[in-house]
C-alpha cells in the first residue's frame, strides 16, 4: 500500500508510511471494537437461545442487533469510580494493560496472504508473547482494586497463567514443526489447496493436539469454564468488581478481542488460514500472489474466509461457556498441567515421528492434487545463489545435515 | 516498526519538516528513553507493585529496542521471558508473602549508600565500555515486505549448525549453541532448587502444640494408652 501511495499518487515516503500504519492500526481497532459490538449482542443470543430464552428483542428492530450499541452508550454515560484505599495509578492504567497486548497481538497476525501489520519471522511467537501479557492487566487490576473480590480473581488468574501456559506452548509448536517456520503467513501457506491440507488433518496427532489448543485457547482467554478471575456467582465479578464504566469496557473490549485472536490462531495454525476448505480461486485459475485487481480480490476472499473461520472458532467458545459448569481452581490446574500437558507432549512427540515418516502424510498415494507436496524446501534463504543449500552443494558444508535438518 | 526503519536514507521532501526526521533514531530515542525513566522509576517507587509495573515497562521498551534493531528473535524473547517472568515473580514472590495489603519498601540511609555505590560503579562500567565503541552503525534492515530470516539460523546454530558467515580469518569448526544452552538450563534448575529452598516453610524452632502437651503427661499413665499403632490394629496391645 505504501508503494502504490509513493508511485501513484506522488505522495513523499514518511507521509506515505504514516498513512498506511494508521490505515492498519485503524482497521485492527475496528476489528477488535466493531468485533467486541457484535459478539456481545451474538452471546446475549446465544445464550438465550441455550437458556430457552428469547434474549434482546427490542432494542433497534427485530432481533435486538443495537442491544451492544445501546450497552456502549451506557457504559459511555455511567459514573468512573475509584475505591478509595485502591492504588490510584495502577488502578487506572490496569484496563489499558490489557487492551494494548490483546491489540498488539493482532499487528502479527495476517488476515490473508498480504494483509498483516507487520510481517514478523517469528509471528507465532510474537503472538504468544504478547497475548501472555494480558494477564498482566488483570493482575494489576485485581491488585490495585484493594477489594477483597478483586484479588482473589487476580490470585486465581496467576495460578491458571501459570498452568496453561505450558500446554499451550507445546501446541503451537506443532504445526511451527511441521511448517518449519514460525513465520504465520508462511505457516498458513503450507496449508494451501483443499482441507485435507489442513494441519488438522495432517496426522491424527495433530488432530488431538487442536482439541488441546482449543481447551488451553479457552482458559487463556478467562472463559467458561475456565473463568476462575470474573467467577460472577462467588466473587461478585473476580478482578473488575469495582470497575465501571469506559474502564470496565476496556476489559470486554480485551476479552472479546484475545477471543478472536485466539480463534484466528486457531484457524491459522491449524485450520488452513485464508485457505478454504475448497481451493475457489485455484480452481478458477487464480493467484493471490499476483499484484493486480484479480489477486487483490482472491485476498479479500481469503481475508473473508479466514475472518469466517475466526467468527465459528469464537461462537463455539460462547457455545461451550453456556454449556459447561465452571471448574474449580484445583481442577483447572489439574485439567491444564496433569491431562494437556502430557497430552500435548505425547502428541508433539507423535507428530514429529510421524513427520519423520510419512513425511508426505497418509494421502501420499492418491493423486497429487488432494496430497500436500511432499519435501518441500522451507525458507527462501535456504535457496538461491547465497543460499544454505547452495553452499552445501558446493561442497561448503555438510549436506545430508543440511537435508536432514531442512528436508 | 521495520517499516519505518527503513525511511531514514530516503528522504524526499526536505522542505517539509517531518520528513527531515530520522525515524529510525526517533524511535530509538523514544524507546530508550521510556526504557531509562522506567528504570529510574523502579528504583524510586515505594510500592513494591508498582515497581514490577515499571520494570514491565522498561523490560517491553528494551524489548522496542530489539524489534527495532530487526531483532525479532530477541525482543519476543524478552517479552516472553522478562515481561511474564517478572508477572510471575511479581504474584509468587511479593503478593503471597506480603503482610500488609500495599507493600511499602523503606531502604535504610546504608542501604541506599550501597546501592548507589554498587549502581554508579556499574554505569562507570557500561558508559566507559559504551564510548569505547568505534563505530555506531545503524542495523542493516530489509525491505519491510520480506521478513529477516532470524529464527531458523538461530535454531539450526542450536542444533550445531552454523549458517552464519564466519568472522573473516577464523578457521576450523565452530561449535552450536547447544551446550551453553544446556549450561544454562542447569544453572537455571539450579537457582530454581536453590529458591524453593530458600522459601520453603522454616522448621518450627518451638516444639509443638501436642508434643507439649504430651510430655506433661506423667510417664506411667503414657506408658498405659494404647499406642497408636495398637489402636490401628484393633486396640490389642
Amino acid at each position: 500500500m505504501a508503494d502504490f501511495l509513493i508511485n501513484s499518487l506522488g505522495l513523499p515516503d514518511w507521509l506515505a508510511w504514516t498513512v498506511t500504519a494508521v490505515v492498519a492500526a485503524v482497521l485492527i481497532l475496528n476489528v477488535i471494537a466493531g468485533g467486541a459490538l457484535v459478539f456481545i449482542w451474538a452471546e446475549r443470543k446465544i445464550a438465550a437461545r441455550i437458556q430457552d430464552r428469547l434474549g434482546p428483542t427490542r432494542t433497534g428492530g427485530r432481533f435486538g442487533w443495537l442491544q451492544s450499541l445501546a450497552d456502549g452508550i451506557k457504559l459511555l454515560a455511567k459514573e468512573d469510580l475509584m475505591p478509595e484505599g485502591a492504588d490510584g495509578m495502577l488502578f487506572r492504567i490496569a484496563p489499558y494493560v490489557s487492551f494494548c497486548a490483546s491489540f498488539c497481538a493482532f499487528i502479527a497476525l495476517p488476515f490473508a496472504f498480504d494483509f498483516v501489520g507487520q510481517r514478523l519471522n517469528v509471528g507465532v511467537f510474537f503472538v504468544v508473547a504478547v497475548l501472555g501479557l494480558e494477564v498482566f492487566g488483570v493482575i494489576l487490576a485485581g491488585y490495585a482494586s484493594a477489594s477483597k473480590w478483586s484479588l482473589f480473581g487476580a490470585m486465581r488468574e496467576a495460578a491458571q497463567v501459570v498452568s496453561y501456559e505450558v500446554p499451550l506452548g507445546m501446541c503451537v509448536v506443532v504445526p511451527v514443526m511441521l511448517a518449519g517456520s514460525m513465520d504465520l503467513v508462511t505457516i498458513a501457506e503450507k496449508q494451501s489447496g483443499w482441507f485435507t491440507s489442513w494441519y488438522l488433518f495432517h496426522d491424527p496427532f495433530t488432530f488431538v493436539i487442536f482439541w488441546v489448543y482449543v481447551t488451553c485457547a479457552v482458559a487463556s482467554v478467562n472463559r467458561a469454564p475456565f473463568d476462575l478471575a470474573e467467577a460472577e456467582s462467588e466473587l461478585v465479578a473476580g478482578f473488575h468488581t469495582e470497575y465501571s464504566g469506559l474502564r470496565w469496557s476496556f476489559f470486554f473490549m480485551a476479552e472479546y478481542g484475545s477471543m478472536f485472536l485466539v480463534s484466528a490462531l486457531a484457524a491459522v495454525l491449524f485450520l488452513g488460514g485464508w485457505n478454504g476448505p475448497v481451493p475457489v480461486a485455484r480452481l478458477l485459475g487464480l493467484s493471490e500472489g499476483t499484484g493486480d485487481t484479480a489477486g487483490y480480490l482472491v485476498r479479500l476472499l481469503g481475508c473473508g474466509n479466514l475472518l469466517l473461520k475466526a467468527t465459528l472458532g469464537v461462537l463455539v467458545m460462547m457455545w461451550v461457556r453456556w454449556t459447561l459448569p465452571r471448574l474449580r481452581i484445583d481442577q483447572v490446574m489439574t485439567t491444564c498441567l496433569k491431562y494437556c500437558t502430557p497430552i500435548a507432549a505425547a502428541m508433539f512427540a507423535g507428530a514429529m515421528l510421524w513427520q519423520l515418516a510419512l513425511p508426505g502424510g497418509l494421502l501420499r498415494g492418491l493423486p497429487s492434487w488432494l496430497s500436500r507436496p511432499a519435501g518441500e524446501i522451507r525458507e527462501g534463504w535456504l535457496e538461491g545463489p547465497g543460499g544454505l543449500r547452495t553452499r552445501a552443494s558446493t561442497g561448503a558444508g555438510d549436506s545430508s545435515n543440511v537435508a536432514r535438518v531442512a528436508p | 516498526m521495520t517499516a519505518f526503519s527503513g525511511l531514514s536514507g530516503q528522504l524526499s521532501s526536505p522542505l517539509v519538516p517531518l520528513a527531515a526526521v530520522d525515524w529510525h533514531a526517533a524511535f530509538f530515542m523514544l524507546f530508550a528513553a521510556l526504557a531509562c525513566a522506567c528504570a529510574v522509576a523502579v528504583v524510586l517507587a515505594d510500592s513494591v507493585v508498582r515497581m514490577a509495573f515499571y520494570l514491565v515497562l522498561s523490560l517491553g521498551a528494551t524489548a522496542g529496542l530489539f524489534f527495532l534493531a530487526g531483532a525479532e528473535f530477541v525482543g519476543a524473547m524478552q517479552l516472553m521471558i522478562y515481561v511474564g517472568g517478572t508477572l510471575v515473580l511479581l504474584v509468587f514472590g511479593v503478593m503471597l508473602t506480603a503482610q500488609a495489603p500495599f507493600v511499602a519498601i523503606k531502604p535504610s540511609t546504608g542501604d541506599k549508600l550501597l546501592a548507589g555505590m554498587v549502581g554508579a560503579a556499574l554505569l562507570a562500567v557500561l558508559l566507559q565500555a559504551a564510548f569505547r565503541v568505534e563505530e555506531w552503525r545503524r542495523p542493516a534492515v530489509a525491505a519491510a515486505t520480506a521478513p529477516a530470516p532470524t529464527a531458523t539460523p538461530l535454531g539450526m546454530a542450536l542444533l550445531g549448525m552454523r549458517v552464519d558467515d564466519p568472522a573473516p580469518g577464523s578457521t576450523g569448526v565452530r561449535s552450536g549453541y547447544l551446550l551453553p544452552f544446556e549450561i544454562v538450563s542447569v544453572h537455571l534448575l539450579v537457582v530454581l532448587v536453590g529458591a524453593a529452598y530458600l522459601a520453603r516453610a522454616k522448621r518450627r524452632r518451638t516444639p509443638r502444640a501436642i508434643d507439649v502437651a504430651a510430655s506433661a503427661v506423667p510417664t506411667v499413665e503414657r506408658s498405659a494408652r494404647p499406642s497408636s499403632s495398637a489402636l490401628i490394629s484393633g486396640g490389642r496391645p
